[in-house]
């Protein structure tokens, strides 16, 4: 790289300076673009790490405060609303579950279903396919009401049951999951057969372990879906022991417009937590990230 | 299906019988259940319901309040469509340029992906805070008095940063491995044919991109019209009042605050149409998709 960068830069002046300048530029606008994804977070976290009525008195600032240990304690350990369930441990428990539960179920179901799909002579399968398919749809948000009319009649309000179970099932890992096992060679099934193989032994001894990365890449994206997960919880969670960090969100507001001193440190950095899992989890499998999300919905 | 399947019947349809019935009691139930209450008028207090035929309907397209909140989510969605799209255009155009530091801007440029709607949207209140937030007195400092949640353009104004804010690491993400995919070979040869870099950038990446642009283009309405709930949702501060709001939060607001039933369901109606003109577009999107490989 530097050997052609010196080799060109001999060769004209003037082109030497015109690439570097180009170069330049580039980082520039990528260290703009960059600033302005990282600066609110810095703001946000710094903000925690202040004493609340400095904040009031001097606003957002930045620098690094003494509170960030008080108010992880606050954050974390004392509760806050009606009920004395609401601290942050547990609504870290329930955003890990509610996560967890999420993508695992999918990538059970989605591969289950894709397996059905693909490897069996099965007459329904096209009209399967297409009611699958339908639920691409028929989003959350546009049958709110009368799903969470459903989730009341089954009396799942306030469980993880209620929680999980009506998010799992979608078109996404299906397809993605389908379109994977497609691209398998025709002779390992062949093979698995004349070996004396099973339908269930192939699909847990062959078609799963071939699938780890897949399911690696799935299971980061879904997990990350999960926690983020926020009308659901909003609607099915009356019960302040049951709430998620994201859903607890909106309470984090409504600290925000308390008639006492505004707890900014504290919801600052309930904020912070419920960013920091999934964001971690991205960061460190970026790759495999990446991956799952540009093939799973082209 | 593969030629060399299974003969068995009865185990793929205890595979797929865990799907379907999540489908059809999750997903069918309730669509069906909306389709049959627009039709109803129902009691707040719940003592029974009376047929109204079309009449939901008809009251959507006359009242005034629905119309406002459909024109706002039509510009919205234009608005944070195209903004979000062109700024993760630029940045994925520089990232795949450069060859130091590729990774780390990547890296920085990706995470907010991870950030949950609701959470950008409480970023978003600390930033345009009345009293101290840093963008608030940046707009000060230009003569333009900032008010969110009390001015109706301004508030829509900071909901359309929020959500741009969050939607450009997906689209970043998409456009820069579509650049990526592009063969060197005809990176080489558009070298030697032209010169100028925007030149080469129009005439042979631009419509190299154009399938990732089409897929992006109906994946980030999709984002504008429904992930933009929890955006809308924190910045209103579930106080919508005379605030801004998309079809999707007043299907939510007028179903849960207002009780109106009926015409809750109408409105999550006319959004399923909405979601299946934009499915059948994009198909007939990826249908005539050309591919260059």
């Amino acid at each position: 790289m530097t050997d052609t960068l010196t080799a060109q830069s001999a060769a004209t002046h003037v082109r030497h300076r015109k690439i570097k300048w180009n170069t330049v530029f580039d980082h520039l606008v990528l260290i703009a673009g960059s600033l302005m994804m990282i600066v609110p977070l810095v703001l946000v976290f710094l903000t925690a790490s202040l004493p609340d009525t400095e904040i009031i008195k001097e606003g957002l600032q930045f620098k690094l405060g003494d509170q960030l240990g008080p108010n992880f304690q606050k954050a974390m350990f004392e509760s806050s609303g009606f009920t004395n369930e609401n601290t942050g441990m547990v609504m870290l428990k329930n955003s890990m579950i509610l996560g967890v539960g999420f993508a695992v179920g999918k990538i059970v179901l989605g591969m289950m279903a894709a397996y059905a799909l693909v490897y069996f002579r099965l007459k329904f399968a096209t009209f399967a396919f297409w009611i699958i398919f339908t639920t691409l749809l028929l989003p959350l948000e546009v049958r709110i009401l009368p799903s969470y009319e459903v989730i009341q009649g089954l009396g799942l309000m306030n469980t993880y049951t209620g929680l999980i179970v009506p998010l799992i099932a979608s078109a996404t890992a299906t397809f993605f999951f389908r379109q994977f096992f497609r691209s398998v060679p025709e002779e390992l099934v062949e093979a698995a057969r004349i070996d004396g193989a099973g339908p269930v032994k192939f699909f847990v001894d062959i078609l799963v372990p071939l699938s780890q990365t897949m399911i690696a890449a799935m299971f980061i994206i879904m997990f990350v879906f999960g926690w983020n997960q926020y009308l659901w919880p909003t609607m099915i969670t009356t019960d302040e022991g049951m709430f998620t960090l994201v859903r607890g969100i909106k309470q984090i507001v409504q600290d925000f417009e308390g008639s006492n001193i505004p707890e900014y440190g504290r919801a600052n950095l309930l904020a912070i937590i419920a960013v920091l899992p999934p964001v971690a989890i991205v960061v460190f499998f970026q790759s495999w990230f990446v991956k799952g999300l540009t093939e799973s919905d082209k | 299906m593969k030629r060399a399947g299974f003969a068995v019947t009865w185990l793929p349809m205890l595979l797929l019988l865990p799907q379907l019935s999540i489908i059809a009691v999750f997903f069918y139930w309730p669509a069906a259940h909306a389709v049959h209450s627009s039709f109803f008028l129902q009691d707040p207090f719940g003592f029974g319901s009376t047929f109204v035929g079309l009449d939901n309907y008809t009251d959507l397209l006359g009242n005034a309040q629905y119309m406002k909140v459909a024109g706002f989510t039509v510009v919205f969605t234009l608005l944070v469509t195209f903004f979000s799209l062109a700024i993760a255009l630029l940045l994925a155009v520089k990232a795949d340029t450069v060859l130091r530091g590729a990774k780390t801007y990547r890296t920085l440029l990706m995470w907010v992906y991870a950030v949950a709607p609701p959470v950008a949207g409480v970023i978003g209140i600390l930033m345009f805070d009345q009293s101290h937030g840093p963008l608030t007195e940046f707009f000060n400092s230009l003569g333009w008095e900032f008010k969110l949640g009390v001015n109706y353009n301004d508030t829509a104004f900071a909901m359309v940063v929020v959500s741009v804010w969050k939607q450009i690491p997906v689209n970043f993400i998409f456009l820069l491995s579509g650049l990526q995919s592009i063969p060197k070979s005809v990176r080489e040869a558009a070298l030697i044919d032209n010169r100028s870099a925007s030149g080469r950038f129009w005439d042979v990446t631009f419509p190299l991109l154009a399938p990732t642009g089409f897929f992006l283009l109906i994946m980030n309405i999709t984002y504008s019209l429904f992930d933009t709930f929890g955006v809308i949702d924190t910045v209103v501060k579930g106080e919508p009042g005379n605030n801004p709001m998309s079809l999707v939060y007043k299907v939510y607001v007028d179903g849960f605050r207002g009780n109106d039933l009926g015409g809750s369901s109408a409105q999550s109606v006319v959004l399923m149409v909405l979601v299946l003109a934009l499915t059948i577009f994009q198909f007939r999107l990826v249908e005539r998709r050309i591919h260059y490989t």
